[in-house]
């Protein structure tokens, strides 16, 4: 049987002596669409950043892929995909420029038909060699996503991912995270729009203070009221 | 090796495109060869003792502020978080960064050296080679350390201020190990250079150690 791409036990966080993320238990399987909802402060950017290895554990265990981001962070890092507030592409490089440096480091094969193609699939083409700087915030949300694609990861770890589309950008990301479960790529998300992301989901989570307040699955409204009784008014 | 050299060519492209590290180097550094000059007013019997001084205090000044903008490139739009993400060893990052900061410094001491030559009545042609040497290891030891502690203090809030607090007391046997080994040469040629450039060669080994083993600690919260 393989590991899971992410099992976190106890997973623990502190930030200047306070715990952001409190003993943590979450399990996310391949195939699997988990949605991270909670108030501002919750902890879910923690969360997603401990996950990419952007951040140390203070303590519990987190493994990916069956491997300890505190021996093996290295050997599976290649094989997740990040997509944080920002867009992590320099401004002063083109959109197919920032894409083609992140092939070279994530030594994507036939790199130049990927690059183009994530740039046709976020609607960048006519784009692609303007500097990201002239960029608005959806293209460069567009260009974030597609640099978390480009290496096919079995990992897809998205902050907030469909803030900053428009109503078809965000069309496009739906299908293509409906795509990528089908396909058997395990995706964890952080969202306020409940709405957009219920019909995707296999499970909610709702994360309060740090710690995980429910979990389970239902329709929009069903998730909308499991939220309401477990974060109240989400101070 | 190879993620090295792909973070050093996009930090040169960059680099060659917006030209902000060498518009400050060429600023900063005429600025103050200019200042030491007038301050100084020296006579041309007395100019050639101040300019190894004047030489390492131009160039780590102005170096700093170069070395510091290669970190705030990857502070913006969080792109630091894009390499870390890379399955790249982030020594790997340390060595591209390095690499990018050692090409941008020889550009400002290709600017700097005939300057102080000129300001300073300093013939440079026949102590060439001597100096290029100094130069070369003097440059290694200030910026492996210089690019460990950008990474370090492109984190915390009061960064300009940081990074020169860290760094100068650190670099000072770098600093003094260059201007002796810049004295010897321009008074004698590389003997009179030997002791100083082994203070340097022997620097050079401990901050670039250093900046490998450490630099994966430093770059992550």
């Amino acid at each position: 049987m393989t590991a899971p791409p992410v099992r976190a036990a106890a997973l623990t966080r502190l930030l200047a002596g306070t715990p952001v993320l409190a003993r943590v238990d979450l399990t996310v399987a391949a195939g699997e669409l988990v949605v991270l909802l909670g108030p501002n402060g919750a902890g879910k950017t923690t969360l997603l950043r401990v996950l990419a290895g952007l951040l140390r554990p203070s303590g519990g265990e987190l493994l990916l892929f069956g491997v300890d981001v505190r021996r093996g962070a290295d050997a599976v890092r290649g094989r997740l995909g990040y997509v944080g507030h920002e867009s992590a592409c320099y401004p002063d490089l083109s959109g197919a420029e920032n894409l083609a440096f992140y092939a070279a480091l994530f030594a994507v094969p036939d790199a130049r038909a990927r690059v183009d193609e994530l740039l046709a699939w976020a609607g960048l083409g006519a784009v692609a060699r303007r500097a990201v700087r002239t960029y608005s915030r959806g293209m460069q949300q567009r260009l974030a996503l597609a640099r978390a694609l480009l290496h096919r990861p079995a990992l897809l770890l998205l902050d907030e991912p469909f803030s900053g589309l428009d109503p078809t950008g965000a069309e496009r990301l739906a299908a293509r995270l409906a795509a990528l479960r089908a396909a058997g790529c395990a995706l964890l998300l952080t969202t306020h729009d409940l709405a957009r992301t219920a019909p995707l989901a296999t499970r909610t989570v709702v994360l309060h203070r740090g710690r995980i307040a429910w979990q389970g699955a239902g329709d929009a409204a069903a998730i909308a009221a499991a939220y309401r009784a477990a974060v109240g008014d989400g101070d | 090796m190879r993620a090295a050299l792909t973070i050093l060519r996009k930090d040169l492209r960059i680099e060659w495109r917006t030209k902000e590290s060498l518009s400050s180097f060429v600023v900063l550094g005429v600025l103050l060869l200019v200042v030491f000059t007038v301050a100084h007013d020296p006579t041309p019997a007395e100019a050639p003792a101040l300019a190894p001084a004047v030489l390492w205090v131009t160039f780590v000044f102005t170096g700093i502020l170069g070395i510091q903008r290669g970190f705030l490139l990857e502070r913006e739009h969080d792109c630091l978080a894009g390499l870390l993400t890379a399955p790249v060893d982030p020594a790997a990052i340390y060595a591209g960064k390095l690499a990018a900061n050692l090409i941008l410094l020889g550009v400002l001491q290709a600017i700097v050296v005939p300057l102080i030559g000129l300001l300073f009545h300093v013939e440079l042609g026949a102590v060439l080679p001597g100096l290029v040497l100094v130069l070369l290891l003097g440059t290694l030891g200030f910026a492996a350390l210089a690019t460990l502690f950008a990474a370090v203090a492109v984190r915390v809030r009061a960064r300009e201020v940081m990074l020169p607090l860290l760094l100068l007391p650190l670099l000072v046997p770098v600093l003094v190990g260059g201007v002796k080994a810049t004295q010897g040469v321009l008074a004698g040629g590389l003997a009179g250079a030997a002791d100083a450039l082994g203070v340097l060669v022997a620097f050079d080994v401990i901050f670039a150690t250093a900046g490998w083993l450490l630099f994966p600690y430093v770059v992550r919260d």
